[in-house]
């Protein structure tokens, strides 16, 4: 399904993706391990199209998407987390969520040229039914996607997102992606700063979304979540992939420990 | 031969002046992230200061530069201090508006003390010219040039060979590392403001003396200016600025040499917005540089609407439409001037509001719509009813494509990019006489009607203007609910994770500046025909601010308080007639405070 060949990036003299390589096959979870500035959410920003790569090739589906703006490949299906979260803050929870669902508007939004534009914004001063059938379509499928949080966020769906707690953000976040209805979900690090009964809901809340069937890019220095859910885990160190394989395998790999052991840091403990 | 040298040394001499700003505002830039919009107002005062203590009190040259030096130095320090260290933990975009504001006050202070009328600025140097190949140089064209360079040559003694020098050096490179070094940004901030103020308050006294006349409103184009030198050379490059500066000289004195006066700031803007589209980092960073700072351009205050009783909207409404049975013409007067103002601000408010584009250039939209409605009427014969809503139309689509190339532009970049468009707009205006009449203006345009009925009479006005206001808000709000309103607010908050989301950007925000170009056009159109005349001059960047300043009071993308400020900033002076004088300092000090104390304006931001 997605398959990344030696992808480049530099910044200045830093080279933060020397040879990103995987492939990810559908329905499966990949897990990316590796200290602080191995160059995992540079990846993420190369795949997602945050950044244009300096070499290096990404497909999808079979189709070339290299360099595509984030915007196309929302459209194709791709859907991602922030590691630092950037939920729309001054917007509600529900709001955040539509506007994850915004490629999923068709009634309001007619694929003409030029001319589209300006029949969008007349139908959303208009409404006709078409457009107001679809608006409560798509409200009823982000209290759905949000239930999965349980009563985390349905109380709070009109609050302003800067109103809520850390975890309930990178929850909000994670719905908002989740309301695209990707067909390739990438997360980066979705429980940096949880507490651990935090971080088991939300193990649980990734657990669900494999069983039903999504392919899944997985960021995360939580290694016992990692070896829970991955169906294979992907190392890099230094910008390079250092190990892959099955979470044993990869668990055991003495360079693996080695690049842990090797870098201090706080995010991520050492393989025990 | 002999006019090319002159235009030279002219050109050399005009880069000098600029470039004693422009290194003040790279400097400022450097430290505190901020392009200094008073620095124009500061420049006024050195030249006014220069101009007193000749006239009154007859100093010869040394000591009038010295009593400039030291009051600018004192201005600087009182801008840093009282002005912008409050706002040091409020979103990027505040101090740039509180120099807009802090400009105002300059402005106003010299108006009061000085009158608005020029002043001639005494000669303080012999007036010898030498004759070298053709051309000539006189005494004055070298004392700038010496004065240019020897300020260079202290600046940079100071900067490489001081402790503070060092410490504003560090700060410039890298604040956090640099406090965390035990440098005292507070105190590096004061001494490069008020190094600055004092380079520009010397360029003003000079630009006095060149042009032997000085008056308060040169202070506007001073600032920009400054901010063309500035970003040709890269924000924040001092070497730049310079370069930039002479850059900047030479080709308005080449520019006037060949096309005449009135197309000299026209190349000044046009090179600004040419370099903020294909060399924002300046002429002298490699093109693949990274974007110097992410420079959040929002000023979005993190608050809750003010939700009022449901019976305030209507009751008011009520009335103000009742108001003209009253039958104070004066009041209406004051109402139908609110409520023209008001559609000004709806538009800003959702463009600078609810999509976080901060336009300082809203007020080119206004003179779009004015002479559309105007010409349409005067020349093609349309009635007054076809023409207004027509205007609406061509300033939606001609203001969207204006500003169409600066939509890849965030932050700063953009209200800088605005004021550029904004200026080009009204020199256009100026310049192309065949269609606009130029320097003379659009007079006669047909007062009001509505398919022969007259709307001329202060009623007629007022009435017209409140159905147009209330429909206008009426389809905003409406906007505002819908998927539109949600996607404007994401690009705002942020602009990344909403591209991520599939959110096309230039799309929504070309749909925010269509909107927004039609309230405006139809604003400006109305005022034309309640004018009977305009020129190039009646919408300027004054009103852009002014607008600006409604809207931060009213809350940033709220359309119940645009409305709101609107009708308070234009009705509370007119109410209180003894401070009549004191209006535009009354705003920038509504300005200053609103920005300190509330950013989320009366009511609350949407
Ligand atoms: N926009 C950027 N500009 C400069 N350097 C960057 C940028 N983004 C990442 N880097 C550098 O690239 C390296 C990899 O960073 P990152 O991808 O965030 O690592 P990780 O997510 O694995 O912790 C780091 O050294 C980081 O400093
Ligand atoms: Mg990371």
């Amino acid at each position: 399904m997605l398959e990344v060949q030696g992808l480049q990036k530099r910044f200045g003299g830093v080279t933060a993706v020397a040879d990103g390589a995987l492939t990810l096959r559908e329905g499966e979870l990949l897990s990316i391990i590796g200290p602080n500035g191995a160059g995992k959410t540079t990846l993420f920003n190369l795949i997602s199209g945050l950044e244009p790569p300096d070499a290096g090739s990404v497909r999808f589906q079979g189709q070339d998407i290299t360099g595509a703006v984030p915007e196309a490949l929302a459209a194709l299906g791709i859907a991602r987390t922030f590691q630092h979260g950037r939920v729309f803050g001054n917007l509600s929870v529900l709001d955040n969520v539509l506007v994850g669902a915004h490629t999923r508007l068709r009634a309001v939004k007619p694929a003409l040229p030029l001319l589209g534009p300006l029949l969008e914004m007349a139908l959303a001063a208009l409404r006709p039914p078409a457009v107001r059938a679809e608006e409560a379509a798509l409200r009823r499928d982000a209290e759905q996607i949000l239930a999965r949080f349980g009563d985390r966020l349905l109380p709070r769906l009109h609050q302003p997102a800067f109103s809520l707690s850390y975890a309930n953000r990178r929850r909000v976040e994670i719905a908002r992606a989740l309301a695209l209805r990707p067909k390739l979900l990438l997360l980066d690090e979705p429980t940096a700063g949880m507490n651990q009964t935090e971080t088991a809901e939300m193990q649980e809340v990734v657990a669900d979304l494999k069983r039903s069937g999504l392919t899944i890019l997985l960021i995360e220095h939580k290694l016992e979540m990692v070896m829970r859910l991955s169906d294979r885990v992907l190392v890099m160190d230094n910008g390079r992939r250092i190990a892959e394989g099955l979470p044993q395998q990869v668990r055991n790999n003495p360079a693996v420990i080695e690049a842990y052991l090797g870098h201090r840091h706080a995010g991520a403990e050492p393989v025990s | 031969m002999s006019a090319w040298f002159d235009y030279t040394v002219n050109g050399f001499v005009i880069g000098n002046i600029y470039a004693l700003l422009a290194v003040g505002l790279a400097l400022i830039y450097g430290v505190a992230n901020l392009v200094n919009f008073a620095h124009g107002s500061v420049y006024v005062v050195g030249a006014y200061i220069g101009w007193a203590a000749i006239t009154h009190l007859g100093t010869p040259l040394p000591l009038t530069l010295l009593c400039v030096v030291v009051v600018c130095a004192l201005v600087g320090v009182a801008i840093e201090r009282i002005g912008l260290r409050a706002l040091q933990g409020s979103s990027r975009i505040a101090p740039l508006l509180a120099t807009i504001g802090i400009g105002l006050v300059l402005d106003q202070v010299v108006q009061l003390v000085w009158s608005p009328d020029p002043r001639a600025v005494p000669m303080q140097v012999p007036e010898w010219r030498i004759a070298i190949g053709g051309g000539t140089i006189g005494a004055l064209d070298l004392l700038i040039a010496g004065i240019g360079c020897s300020s260079a040559a202290v600046l940079y003694g100071f900067l490489r060979f001081t402790k503070l020098g060092w410490a504003v050096r560090a700060t410039a490179q890298d604040s956090d590392a640099a406090q965390q070094m035990g440098v005292d940004i507070n105190r590096v901030n004061m001494a490069v403001f008020a190094i600055a103020s004092v380079l520009s308050g010397i360029s003003g006294l000079l630009v006095g003396m060149y042009y032997n006349q000085i008056n308060p409103a040169m202070s506007f184009e001073a600032t920009l200016k400054g901010i063309v030198a500035l970003i040709i050379g890269g924000l924040g490059n001092v070497p730049g600025a310079i370069a930039g500066s002479l850059i900047l000289g030479l080709t308005e004195s080449y520019g006037i040499a060949l096309f005449g006066t009135s197309y000299r700031n026209l190349f000044a803007f046009v090179l600004l917005v040419a370099m903020l589209l294909w060399r924002p980092n300046g002429l002298f960073a490699p093109r693949r540089a990274a974007a110097p700072e992410p420079m959040v351009g929002t000023f979005i205050a993190r608050s809750l609407p003010v939700k009022l009783p449901r019976w305030v909207v209507p009751v008011v409404l009520l009335a103000a439409a009742l108001l003209p049975l009253l039958n104070q013409p004066y009041l209406l007067q004051i109402g139908a001037n609110s409520l023209m103002y008001a559609m000004l601000a709806l538009s800003l408010t959702l463009v600078a509001g609810t999509v976080g584009q901060v336009s300082l250039g809203h007020a080119a939209l206004l003179a779009i719509g004015g002479y559309a409605s105007g010409l349409l009427a005067l020349d093609a014969g349309w009635p007054v009813a076809l023409a207004i809503p027509a205007a609406g139309l061509i300033t939606a689509g001609l203001g969207t494509a204006l500003v169409w190339p600066a939509f890849r532009l965030t932050g700063h970049y953009v209200s800088i990019a605005t004021l550029g468009i904004g200026e080009i707009v009204s020199l256009v205006i100026l310049n192309w006489t065949g269609l606009t009449r130029g320097a003379i203006g659009l007079g006669g345009i047909p007062p009001l009607e509505l398919f022969g009925v007259d709307l001329g009479s202060v009623q007629g006005t007022y009435w017209l203007c409140l159905v147009v206001l209330v429909l206008l808000a009426l389809l905003q709000l409406r906007l505002l609910s819908s998927h539109l309103g949600r996607t404007w607010r994401a690009i705002r908050d942020d602009s990344v994770a909403a591209r991520s989301h599939g959110v096309g950007e230039d799309r929504y925000k070309a749909l925010a500046f269509g909107y927004g170009g039609f309230a405006a056009g139809i604003s400006g159109a109305i005022t034309a025909h309640v004018y009977s005349y305009i020129n190039h001059e009646t919408f300027g960047a004054s009103l852009s601010v002014l607008a600006l300043t409604m809207v931060i009071l009213g809350g940033m993308g709220n359309v119940l308080g645009a409305v709101l400020g609107a009708t308070l900033l234009i009705a509370l002076p007119e109410a209180f007639r003894a401070l009549a004088e004191y209006r535009i300092l009354i705003y920038g000090v509504v300005l200053l405070l609103l920005i300190r104390f509330r950013p989320q304006g009366l009511m609350g931001t949407v």
